[in-house]
């Protein structure tokens, strides 16, 4: 023992004459760091994945309806709401966020008498932290999910435009894999799929590599999976959430890697190929996705199907209508031919009203269902128009593909903004032509997919947007057309539609063309229903209006495809086919009234 | 050392049975001993855990990898970032993918910070026991101060939750490296006062030289880490012998001592307080200031790990601090278990360490062995 040992420790005092460091807490406020894991807070953006619910280890998130929320395509309807007697403020929820809308404040003591109130709908209900400005958010450097889309191998474009091949070129399984792991599966695309496809299962097939499963999943609702997954116009991306910070899922294109991996022998293996026959006929109009989408799911019920098609093959709009860089046909063939093969009866060559008449196929099956989709092409209702050097965009599609020589010419202007204008500038590109296309509006006004305009501007197109074409007249060479167009300015709507072009009188062009192509849209025809069953129909703007299950006024009749949807496009049709199928069973076993 | 002790007829009237914890200010958790005593004498000593099991290890193998990332902290309370660490460094190397340099840097930084956070609890704790409380009103103020700094840097105070396999959660906030400074310039001005108070005080002197004395034979068979180990002569620290992080690329020096009694024990922990604070002050001045803190990684949503197992260490405060992970390449794991230096010296070392001691000792005597029951029972 030292003397030093004794002293020392009376050092001790020289710390009392220092300010106290406690802090007085409730008295003095104390706030949390600007980073701090806090109390929970959703803003506006959320769109209710339920990502948040699925990552939280605790159970400590169940997503809830929430009253008086506006409905929007993409958006659940549901949000989060947290059981605090469970969270432990880990905050991976912020982390995983698909729109990043849940962040924590930085609020830490909350007391209150309601012990009911500490499970509450963040964003919602009202919190004392709601206009709390800090607490953590996800840093921009810090990622749970991949953003980025794993691209597809395509074609150049001088590689596309000298030929008529495939220009995607579809994913390495190695891919397939990669894309399909960003999936959260969320399942808000199968909201908004028309078809309601079974979306992220089928995506966790393509993780798993079990195909076979995945091309089930794919024939629950939809048999035309080898098409889709190269042409749809996936509105399943558009509502992706995965969107929000980065890339969309490929949903199409992960369809069809499923697709591309089973070859056509296995269908009848991997999906079945029996079929009890109940004794009962159905009669299907129209031979494009949604006939035979329909002739599939009855025969899948055991109904004899006879499907009669204008054209000498089947596949409609699919096959006439687009071109065969963007869907081959043999692609298209191996979707006909699994329906075909399961014993449904195809009568080509056969217009209804001109080769039979409509009554007889009233009389001859138990049920019809009708998807003869629109195939006249809208007039540009400009002077001169007649003439022979005015070609419609579906025309020259069919002739295409039908393998005829369209006679474009060298110098094309396409008229219209939606696929069908975009696929007649890339096939006159590919027949050797140069190609204007006048659009009235602006290009991100353009109805085509964003990818359509991107190729055809890749591939050499000249789009010139807001260019109203005004009168098309007689050109010195007889082999040409002359075409008188305008400027437009967009002119914002009082009703607070979209902005509305405006011609330019004094902003005049004439150009010279060796055609033009008129794509501006197409409209149905329906006169071969005799006069006698139209009052039992409904009708507006030359389409049909179904009713529950696709059904007419006409029982007999169910209708469907680009005739009867306001959407016409391949997906909407398929569905209009599946639909009617289910109605049309129900009608016959007795379950749907007339 | 390693015969058994005396049988005890407690019906003799010789003896009293006295039992210490579960809930006791003197255990450093929830734990408890079974005391025999001979007046204030201890004669025998068992120790009885399971009061916090929690059955981490279990809950582990129903949740998927990044669901784990919240869990592990839990395992160790005042010591919550080596599990994070080391969760992070197995599935790191099970998958395969490697955290960046500057998330290697805020790591170290962030479990050299904790470690002087423990050792400041545990530097009250050991003066308390022994009677000396004002010391610990100063450590766990300035081990305060240090969970202000992981308040800003990570967003809590306890369960910091930053480590993330892959790299970390965030950058560092902006100054922070002052205020870290600033923390550690008071934190090293406290040693000095507690080196005057405690260390050169008779009393404390007086109570530990010799108390609790681990031969150094006893220390392999007993699976003794850390500081106990250092305390006893050895030169062993897994930061020096195997290093991981940046350690390789720090200046520190290896603290030993030979009396292997608690006073040993409580001067080695305070010499390597000094030597964290030099080590983080290195860290401050050496740390990338830009590049990734996050490696590129998968969906974590359905992340599986490929089948593998594997085992990493981390020199802890108080020792050899592992995780032992095995997975079958499905989105959980198969198996974890968690070795704690805890585990070995509260349970076997203790029953040992407290034959022959004073009552009033044993709290000091726990402390000095520096033990966190949670960690025990994963």
């Amino acid at each position: 023992m030292s003397l030093k040992d004794l002293i020392s420790p009376f050092y001790v005092w020289q710390r009392a004459f220092e300010k106290p460091y406690t802090q007085k807490r409730p008295i003095e406020d104390r706030p949390g760091a600007p980073r701090y894991r806090g109390f929970h807070m959703n803003s506006e953006e959320c769109i209710g994945c339920g990502t948040c619910e699925s990552i939280c280890q605790n159970h400590a998130i169940d997503m809830v309806p929430v009253e008086g929320l506006e409905q929007r395509a993409g958006d659940s309807g549901l949000r989060p709401r947290f059981d605090y007697g469970r969270c432990c403020w880990c905050a991976l929820c912020v982390d995983i966020c698909t729109t990043r809308s849940l962040h924590l404040s930085n609020h830490y003591a909350w007391v209150t008498e309601d012990p009911d109130a500490f499970h509450f709908t963040a964003g919602t209900d009202a919190m004392p932290w709601n206009q709390n400005s800090l607490g953590y958010r996800r840093d921009d450097d810090y990622h749970l999910l991949v953003h980025d889309r794993v691209e597809m191998q395509a074609l150049s474009a001088e590689e596309s435009v000298a030929g008529f091949d495939e220009v995607m070129r579809g994913y390495t399984e190695e891919e397939a894999v990669l894309e399909a792991d960003r999936c959260v599966e969320c399942g808000i695309c199968v909201a908004t799929c028309p078809a309601h496809m079974a979306i992220p299962d089928y995506i966790r097939t393509v993780r798993k590599g079990d195909y076979e499963a995945g091309l089930r999943l794919l024939y629950e609702t939809n048999p035309f999976s080898s098409t889709c997954g190269r042409i749809c116009t996936h509105r399943c991306e558009t509502v992706c959430v995965m969107g929000y910070q980065g890339d969309p899922i490929a949903i199409r294109w992960l369809k069809r890697a499923i697709v591309d991996r089973v070859p056509q022998e296995k269908y009848r293996e991997i999906l079945g190929d029996e079929v009890e026959e109940n004794g009962k006929t159905v009669g299907v109009i129209g031979a494009g996705p949604g006939g035979m989408s329909a002739a599939y799911y009855l025969r899948r019920q055991g109904y004899a199907v006879t499907v009669y098609e204008a054209q000498a093959r089947a596949g409609g709009m699919l096959r006439y209508g687009v071109p065969s860089y963007r869907l081959p046909d043999n692609q298209l063939d191996k979707d006909l031919e699994y329906i075909r093969s399961l014993g449904v009866e195809m009568r080509f060559n056969t217009q209804v009203g001109r080769d039979i008449p409509f009554t007889q196929l009233l009389d001859e099956h138990d049920a019809l269902f009708l998807a003869v989709g629109l195939n006249q092409p809208s007039a540009l209702r400009i002077a001169g128009e007649e003439h022979p050097r005015v070609l419609s965009g579906l025309r020259v599609l069919d002739d295409v593909a039908s393998g005829k020589d369209p006679g474009v010419g060298k110098r094309v202007a396409v008229i219209g903004g939606g696929n069908v204008a975009m696929d007649a500038a890339r096939v006159s590109r590919r027949l050797g032509a140069e190609v204007d296309v006048l659009y009235r509006r602006r290009i991100e006004d353009m109805p085509a997919d964003p990818e359509e305009i991107r190729e055809s501007q890749a591939e050499g197109c000249t789009l010139v947007p807001q260019a109203i074409p005004v009168e098309i007249r007689n050109a010195s060479d007889s082999n040409q057309v002359t075409i008188v167009w305008g400027e437009a300015e967009m002119v914002a709507d009082d009703k607070g539609g979209r902005p509305r072009p405006v011609l330019q009188e004094d902003r005049m062009h004439e150009e010279t063309y060796d055609c033009i192509i008129a794509a501006i849209g197409q409209g149905g025809q329906i006169d071969f229903i005799p006069a006698e069953f139209r009052d039992r129909i409904e009708f507006k703007w030359n389409k049909f209006v179904p009713g529950d299950y696709q059904q007419t006024g006409l029982e007999k009749l169910f209708v469907g495809g680009d005739i009867a949807n306001s959407r016409a496009d391949a997906i909407s049709a398929i569905e209009d086919g599946h639909h009617a199928a289910r109605g049309i069973h129900r009608f016959l076993s007795g379950a749907l009234d007339g | 050392m390693f015969e058994p002790n005396p049988p005890i007829d407690l019906s003799s009237g010789k003896y009293l049975k006295l039992w210490q914890g579960p809930q006791h200010p003197g255990i450093t958790g929830n734990m408890s001993l079974e005391l025999i005593t001979r007046g204030d004498e201890v004669v025998d000593c068992k120790t009885h855990v399971g009061y916090l099991h929690r059955g981490f290890e279990k809950l582990m193998e129903r949740r998927t990898f990044i669901q784990n990332f919240p869990v592990v902290c839990r395992i160790a309370v005042p010591e919550p970032t080596f599990n994070e660490y080391l969760y992070a460094a197995v599935v790191e190397e099970l998958t395969g993918i490697e955290s960046p340099p500057r998330a290697e840097w805020i790591r170290t930084l962030n479990l050299e910070l904790m470690r002087l956070a423990s050792y400041l609890m545990w530097l009250g704790g050991i003066g308390a026991a022994f009677g000396q409380s004002t010391v610990y009103q100063w450590t766990v103020t300035h081990r305060d101060y240090i969970l202000d700094l992981f308040e800003e840097m990570t967003g809590a105070r306890i369960y910091h939750m930053y480590i993330v396999p892959g790299g970390v959660r965030g950058r560092l906030p902006e100054g922070f490296e002052d205020r870290c400074r600033d923390v550690l310039n008071r934190v090293e001005k406290l040693l000095h006062d507690v080196e005057k108070v405690l260390f050169n005080n008779v009393v404390f002197k007086t109570r530990t030289k010799g108390l609790g004395h681990i031969p150094k034979e006893m220390v392999d068979p007993y699976g003794i880490t850390g500081p106990n180990q250092r305390a006893a002569g050895f030169s062993r620290d897994l930061r020096k012998d195997a290093p991981y992080l940046v350690y390789d690329q720090l200046e520190f020096d290896l603290i030993t001592a030979t009396e292997s009694d608690t006073y040993a024990r409580s001067w080695v922990r305070y010499l390597e307080m000094h030597e964290g604070i030099r080590m983080l002050r290195q860290c401050l001045d050496r740390m990338p200031q830009d590049g990734p803190f996050q490696a590129k990684m998968p969906n974590v949503l359905h992340w599986e790990v490929p089948a593998g197992e594997t085992y990493i260490k981390a020199e802890c405060t108080r020792g050899e601090y592992g995780y032992y992970m095995v997975t079958d390449g499905s989105e959980y794991l198969r198996r974890v278990h968690v070795r704690g230096p805890s585990y070995t010296h509260a349970i076997a070392l203790m029953e040992k360490l407290a034959v022959g001691t004073n009552i009033a000792d044993i709290a000091g005597l726990m402390v000095s062995l520096h033990t966190y029951p949670p960690e025990i029972e994963r």
